[in-house]
Order: structure tokens, then sequence, then C-alpha cells
């Protein structure tokens, strides 16, 4: 796009390269996931007659699926999963809107003691212990709301959002304090609307970190019913007794190769956020601009 | 806006009054707005604040039962076990050394993918290869690790298969010492180059025309303007990213390091981080891994302070 030049044939050829490298690249992102998913719907059959995993199996089977869905295991982490997703994003959004929307107005008294108190917390930190300890302290110890409450505000988010307030127009919002709306409601009925996508950004930001969430849950759980999907998914993958993480007799799984069924719970973990990567990618971009600007 | 200038037109239009009760009709009049910040700076004081006093923990000796307010005080000691161990110096020496391995080793296919993104002029292709590479960032670590171990599981694995078909014998990428680091760069890479080449694109893409222009017309081929025109344009992103990486050495990337560690690899992989989580949490002993903590706190501190200090130096504006 920007270059400017007449291609000879040597400029030719390094863009035929360039595009041959990208493509590989590209393929070598899907391929391990392709790979990943065929793994999972192999049956032990195709295992053992072609002495390993084909690219292409002849046959097929969902037992593996079947298998982590109708094991107490995996639902239950599943719906863990999928709860703490849920209300913690709304919770995330909800403070951190709620604390960047006053720290946008630079006319408000003290609000630039509040901002360095904040942007220092991500230069210097009490450390991991110290603030494992201050979780027990506040009594969150196993319960949900240690994969919470903890990462309550992500400071580069708050920083972003801060941003794409103070980028929105005073007048709009002056036109709305001289109808007399107060502070709320302008907030609610002006601002807010305005704000969708940079909600939407950063509401995927938080969701797939709650998505993905492992240490709090090895940290603050101790009932095995509380934990989320990524530490189940990890016992998965290094246990080696599928049936014993299961709690799922052995002969239940004697058709499937072990690897199938950790792949399957891989795949289970995969799919909601390719399912939601579209709708990531339409406003991640803008997000990442306006975290760029911020830095 | 309007109370300002109701408030200068009442001081006769002198200088704005800075006086108490000024601030405080002011702070009344924005109350909303206050209330509103409640819930995000309790977070903040709790869950950020109150554990910077928890760095006392590394000047006791922490026993449960007894708290911090309850448990005997040891000074330095702590310290002085940390550094005389002889696990120590292994940490630091790992610590530091993926550090540089993931600085050198994953700053630059970040950029390289960018620049080769830019020459694109196929935007569906750009498009797609851009979308198709940052994607694994958002997957976690574990779904990773899942990948690796469907690749290269001893017995199973696509590769380990592949290699034991062709009689090149057994690979062993998992819990082999020497393949470990390599390993942890290699799928970083695959994680963060998409990821990481976004802000390379974005600063690209804001690099004047006419720069371009004028190098043409001065008889700059491809290369030349590569060189002259590209490379300059993002050398204070990239310089500025490689200062902040330096200054947060001491982070190796735990989650990753984490997930990925097993106790055969423990003399090339433990690093800090894994380390305090395996005797503080894990072990619970906290005491000494708070130390260590503390240490790491506060030269990471000194460390961005100097890195941003850099930056500055090199023409950039560092962070503030």
């Amino acid at each position: 796009m920007p270059y400017i030049f007449k291609k000879s044939i040597p400029d030719r050829i390094v863009d035929i390269v360039i595009y041959a490298v990208l493509a590989v690249f590209g393929l070598a992102t899907l391929f391990p996931l392709y790979y990943v998913a065929v793994v999972s719907i192999t049956p032990y059959t195709e295992v053992l007659r072609n002495g390993g995993f084909l690219l292409i199996p002849k046959t097929f089977t969902w037992d593996a699926y079947e298998a982590i869905f109708t094991s107490g295991v995996v639902p239950k982490a599943l719906n863990v999963t999928i709860l703490i997703t849920l209300l913690g994003t709304a919770l995330n959004l909800l403070v951190t809107t709620l604390l960047a929307y006053p720290l946008s107005k630079k006319f408000l008294p003290g609000r630039n003691a509040v901002l360095m108190g904040i942007v220092f917390t991500m230069l210097f930190s009490g450390g991991l212990i110290p603030t494992f300890l201050t979780v027990k302290a506040t009594g969150l110890m196993n319960t949900i709301w240690a994969l919470i409450i903890p990462g309550l505000v992500s400071t580069f988010n708050l920083l972003v959002m801060k941003t794409y307030f103070e980028s929105l127009p005073a007048e709009i919002e002056e036109a709305s304090k001289v109808d007399g709306c107060s502070d709320v409601g302008t907030l609610l009925r002006i601002v807010l609307p305005l704000s969708m996508p940079i909600m939407a950004t950063l509401g995927l930001f938080y969701g797939v970190n709650h998505w993905n969430a492992y240490f709090g849950g090895i940290m603050y759980l101790n009932d095995r019913d509380l934990y989320p999907l990524q530490v189940v998914l990890r016992n998965m993958i290094i246990t080696p007794s599928v049936s014993q993480e299961l709690s799922v007799p052995q002969s239940q799984l004697s058709s499937l190769p072990p690897e199938s069924i950790k792949m399957a719970t891989v795949v289970v973990a995969i799919v909601p956020i390719i399912a939601v990567y579209p709708f990531l990618q339409k406003y991640f971009i803008k997000g990442m601009l306006l975290g760029a600007v911020k830095g | 806006m309007a109370k300002g200038s109701a408030r200068a037109a009442l001081a006769g239009g002198g200088v704005p009054d800075v006086h108490k009760p000024g601030l405080r009709s002011k702070m009344w009049r924005y109350r909303w707005l206050y209330l509103f910040m409640i819930p995000g700076i309790l977070y903040y004081l709790i869950y950020h604040y109150v554990p910077m006093f928890g760095l006392v923990v590394a000047f006791q000796d922490y026993n449960l039962m007894q708290g911090v307010t309850g448990s005997p005080w040891v000074g330095w000691d702590n310290f002085k076990a940390v550094f005389e161990s002889p696990d120590f110096p292994q940490l630091m020496k790992n610590t530091v050394i993926l550090s540089l391995y993931r600085l050198v080793f994953g700053m630059l296919p970040d950029l390289v993918l960018a620049l080769m993104l830019n020459e694109i002029r196929v935007r569906w292709f750009k498009k797609t290869i851009q979308t198709l590479t940052y994607g694994p960032h958002f997957l976690s670590w574990i779904i990773v690790y899942g990948i690796m171990f469907s690749f290269f599981a001893p017995g199973s694995g696509l590769v380990t298969t592949f290699f034991r078909d062709m009689g090149w014998g057994n690979v062993d990428v998992l819990t082999n010492s020497e393949l470990f680091r390599p390993m942890l760069v290699m799928t970083d890479i695959w994680k963060s180059t998409g990821y990481g080449a976004i802000i390379y694109l974005a600063t690209l893409a804001s690099i004047n025309n006419e720069q371009y222009e004028a190098a043409a017309i001065d008889g700059a081929g491809r290369w030349r303007q590569l060189w002259h025109v590209t490379l300059p344009g993002v050398r204070d992103v990239f310089m500025l990213l490689v200062i902040l990486r330096l200054g947060s050495i001491l982070d190796a990337g735990f989650e990753q390091v984490y997930i990925f560690l097993n106790v055969r690899v423990y003399d090339v992989g433990d690093i800090l981080d894994t380390w305090i989580f395996r005797r503080g949490i894990e072990e619970m002993n906290y005491s000494v891994p708070a130390a260590v903590g503390v240490f790491k706190s506060v030269i990471g501190f000194a460390l961005v302070l100097g890195a941003n200090r850099l930056a500055k130096r090199f023409g950039g504006s560092g962070i503030w």
C-alpha cells in the first residue's frame, strides 16, 4: 500500500515469498486446532488400525463428547465457568464504568490523586503471597467470588474506558445538564448508549479472561465442585487415568483412546471462544487502537 | 462552562477563587460522581493497597494461626535464607535467561509479521491472515498445552508417532531440559505474534505517505524505502516496547511456565514466580516466598522506573 515503486522481477518474487510465508503462518495457526478436533472424534479402532492418529480419519465417533458430558465433572465445571464469565463480566463493566466516568472529568477535584493511586498499582504490587492472604482475610476462600472480586477492575481496561469517555464531545453532556439532567441520568441516558463499542470491546476482554481463568481456581478453591473449566481441563490433560478424572468407570470408555477424551475437553474450552471471535474482532481493533493512543 | 462564568461574574471578573468554601461546594455538586467511584476505589484499596502492607510477612515467621499481627518478627532472616539458598542463583538465572529469550525471539516475529502484512495489497488476504494470527492470543495456556500434548505426547502425539514411524527415535519435547526453553518461546510465538503485530501495524499505517513518495522520487526501491522510511517509523514504538519489557524482566511469563512446568525440567524452567507459587501457595510456607516477592516487587519497580527514564532518553515519551 505505501510503497511506490515499479515492480521488477525480483520484487515480484519477494511478493510471492511474502504471500507464501503469510499463508503458511495462517495455516500454522489453524492446523493445531483442526488436529485437536480430529483427535477428539477418532475412535480406538482407527488408532489401532493406523498405529496412531490420522489427519483425516476414516471413521469418527462422538462418544468422547458423550462421555465428558454425561460425567458429573465437565458439565459442572462448564456451569461454573459460564456463571463466572457472565456474572463476572457484568460486574467488571459496572464497576469499571462507574470508576472511569468520573475520572474522565478533568474538572473533578481529587481526580489526579485517584488516577495516580491507580496507575501506581501497575508499577508496584504487594506480590502473590500478600494478595493471597488478603483474599483469605476477606472471606472469599472457596467461593465463586474469589474468582470475581480480586480481578474486579483491570487498570488497563479502566484507562482505555476513561480515554474513550474523554473523547466524547463535551457539548452533548453539557446540553443534557442544561436540560436539567442529573449526573446519573446523563450517564445512563446519554453517555452509555454512545459507549456501546467500548463496552463491547472491554466486555469481550473481561469475558475471555474469565473464560480462561485458572490460577484463581487453584489458589482459592478447595471444593472440586467449584472448579472452573480450565482447571478441570488441565487435570484431564496431565492425568494418567481419564476414567478417574471423570469419575466414570473405565469400562464405559473402552472404545475411546484417552487422547480423544482429553482433546474433546480441549475442544469444549475452545469452541465458545471461536463462536465469540467474529464479534470480538469487529470491536477489537478499535479497542486496541484506543489503548495504543493512550500508550 | 456556565458555572465558571457565573463565579467569575460574582467575583467581579477577577482571579478565580480557590479557597475551601469553593472546594466543598464543588464536591457536593459532584457528589454523584464521587459516589460512583466508591466501589472501584474500595476495590483498589482492599485488593491492591492492603496487600502492599502484607509485605511485612516477608519480615516475619508467618504463622497462619497467629496472622500478621501475631507472628514473630524475624527481620532480614527470610531474605538471608533466600540469598544463601542454593536454589536462588538458579532461579534468577532461569528467570533472566527466559525473559531475554522471550524478548529477543518474541519481539522480532511480531515486527516481521507486521512488516510483511504491510506489504500486502490484496485486502481480503491481509484481513484473513491478520484475523487468523491474532486468534490464538485469546486461548488459554492450558489449551495451548493441550495442543502441544496432542502433538508431542510420549505415546500418541502426532509428531512423536511420525518420528517413530520414520525411525528417528523417541522425541521428548515436553520433559526435556534442553528443549524446554525453546519450546516455551516457540509456543509463545504461536500464541502472541499476531496480537503483538497489531501495534506495529497501527504505527506503520500512520507513517506519512509523502515520505514514501519523496523516497521514490529520489530513486529508492522497495528495500531502500523499507530502510529509510518504514523502519525509522517504527523505531520509537519498538524501542519503547523493548524497554518496557526490560523493566519487567523478572516476570518471565509465569502463567505459561507454570502450565508447562514439570519436575523433570525444574533445572531450566523453574523461575522466581513458579518457585514462589509452589512454596507459598501450594506448600503453605509463606514467609520466605513472601521475601522473594518483596525482592521481585522492589527490583521490578526500580527497573520500570529506570526503563521509563531510558525510554525518554531515546526521544520517546515514556509511559508518563
